[in-house]
């Protein structure tokens, strides 16, 4: 039964996912719902991901240096780990999965609202896709700006670290950069921009389809919000060890 | 025109249509009345394709089966159509102005100027001159119906459909509706179709009137006809205050 409506939800999905991928009727106002779009998503969630990313940084760096004890170990390790974990973990994972609560909700209520008092209808009667008006903007505003905010708030991460390390004398700055440098793997950066993409386009589609098919009212747009976040939170972590899998 | 015949449409094992048909001709305002639950948005929405029927046809200007066509043909033919909605489905993030634009923007050519004057000029016919940076939420329930309408009129439509135009208004403000709709419909020679449970509509604007009683087409005609009806399902309906129907009693004396 289960996995019946598992298929039943991943074909309607689809579904969508290929009536959303057209040719606008009209560039030019698509083009204006995409910068809306990515001014919503992109710029809209700069606030939350700074304020997420330097207490991250922070923490990782204090609770990394408490466990290291040793006066064997070099404390430019710490650098190392800091920066490391969060390239390939902490920034693009944790960080999507505090933008699916944000981006992912938004989406689908608004969509879910838009079903429920026949704007989705409107649109259609008008002979406009609204598959394809309301939900492709979406979908590529939130796969081309997450993976950039995503690298803000990485920075941000290591960078708040290496000062809060210095400041509260865990780790000198020089040691902290040291360590970050010396067990730097370029590749990481690549990942972690692959997840970020990868992410991006789950938050915005799964949370787009679960807001597109509402049915009912206010209470199911408050249902399909929280359904959004679980199950992007859900495949964020499934893809994220599929990734690790096959990438590393 | 629209010309429906036999439609049909279940839902499940659940039969919501039982074969209606029926003639909307063009320049007159034709009215779907039956209690609630007695499909007239199923019909409504499967005539505009927003529910594709389990059988039957809905013919378009006497050659084009709407029911039947694919999605590209049937988006030509929806470009021809205007509908005012129930819950008005105004675009809450959008000005008065920009939703009716809306439809303009996508679909025609005009310049921008050309445009706005359109958009003005749609305005002062629902009588809501200056109201263009208004949002909806700003609006009362009348002015948004009648921006619902000035939206569904901006592109010249063929066709008009408006499902249930007058709930939640008062009566006056549900007059001033109906006498809208009806202006509307004999000055631009629009095909109309309106869902509707208001008496005054059905008196008042009815020039074809269809009464479905659960899933089926009971009674047909004109305003000029509902007092002289027999069919009691009508009757029981259309007269269903105490008042009505004594002005029913009195007319069959007379």
């Amino acid at each position: 039964m289960l996995s019946v409506r598992f298929f039943e939800h991943f074909g309607k999905y689809l579904f969508l996912m290929k009536k959303s991928f057209v040719r606008p009727e009209k560039m030019s106002i698509y083009w204006k719902e995409l910068m809306r779009q990515m001014i919503e998503i992109g710029i809209g969630s700069v606030g939350i991901v700074i304020i997420f990313s330097v207490f991250l940084g922070a923490v990782l760096t204090v609770q990394t240096a408490y466990q290291f004890t040793s006066p064997l170990l070099s404390k430019s390790i710490i650098g190392s780990i800091v920066t490391n974990s969060t390239i390939i973990e902490m920034a693009p994972t944790v960080t999507c999965l505090i933008l699916a609560g944000k981006i992912g909700s938004s989406i689908a209520s608004e969509l879910g609202t838009m079903r429920i008092s026949e704007q989705i209808d409107a649109l259609e009667i008008m002979g406009i896709n609204s598959a394809a008006y309301l939900v492709l903007p979406k979908v590529i505003a939130a796969t081309f700006t997450i993976p950039l905010i995503i690298i803000i708030g990485g920075f941000l991460q290591v960078l708040s670290g290496m000062v809060v390390g210095h400041v509260s004398n865990v780790v000198s700055s020089t040691e902290f950069m040291q360590g970050s440098v010396q067990y730097f793997i370029p590749f990481t950066i690549t990942f972690a921009i692959i997840k970020a993409t990868t992410f991006g386009f789950i938050i915005s589609s799964v949370s787009a389809y679960l807001g597109y098919y509402t049915t009912g009212g206010a209470l199911q747009v408050g249902n399909s919000a929280t359904r959004s976040v679980v199950a992007s939170c859900i495949l964020i972590l499934i893809f994220d060890y599929v990734l690790a899998e096959i990438m590393l | 025109m629209i010309e429906i015949n036999e439609v049909r449409k279940s839902f499940g094992d659940r039969e919501v249509l039982k074969g209606i048909s029926g003639m909307f001709e063009r320049g007159k305002t034709s009215l779907i009345i039956g209690a609630s639950g007695s499909g007239k948005t199923v019909l409504m929405k499967c005539m505009v394709g927003l529910i594709t029927p389990t059988s039957g046809s809905i013919i378009y200007n006497k050659t084009v089966d709407f029911a039947s066509l694919e999605d590209k043909a049937k988006k030509e033919i929806r470009q021809e159509i205007g509908m005012l909605f129930q819950g008005t489905a105004l675009f809450d993030s959008m000005s008065v102005e920009a939703n009716i634009l809306f439809p303009l923007n996508m679909f025609s050519k005009m310049s921008t100027k050309e445009k706005l004057a359109r958009v003005n000029f749609c305005l002062e016919r629902v009588n809501l001159k200056g109201t263009n940076k208004l949002h909806p939420s700003e609006l009362s329930g009348g002015m948004k119906k009648r921006v619902g309408i000035a939206r569904a009129i901006v592109l010249n439509p063929k066709y008009l459909f408006c499902d249930e135009p007058n709930s939640g208004l008062d009566p006056q403000t549900s007059i001033l509706i109906d006498e809208l709709i009806h202006e509307i419909t004999e000055e631009y020679n629009i095909t109309t179709v309106v869902n509707t449970h208001d008496m005054n509509s059905v008196l008042g604007i009815g020039d074809y009137i269809i009464f479905m009683y659960q899933g089926v087409k009971c009674w047909e005609g004109n305003r000029h006809e509902v007092f002289a009806s027999t069919n009691k399902e009508m009757n029981d309906f259309i007269f269903a205050s105490k008042f009505l129907k004594e002005i029913k009693q009195n007319s069959s004396e007379r």
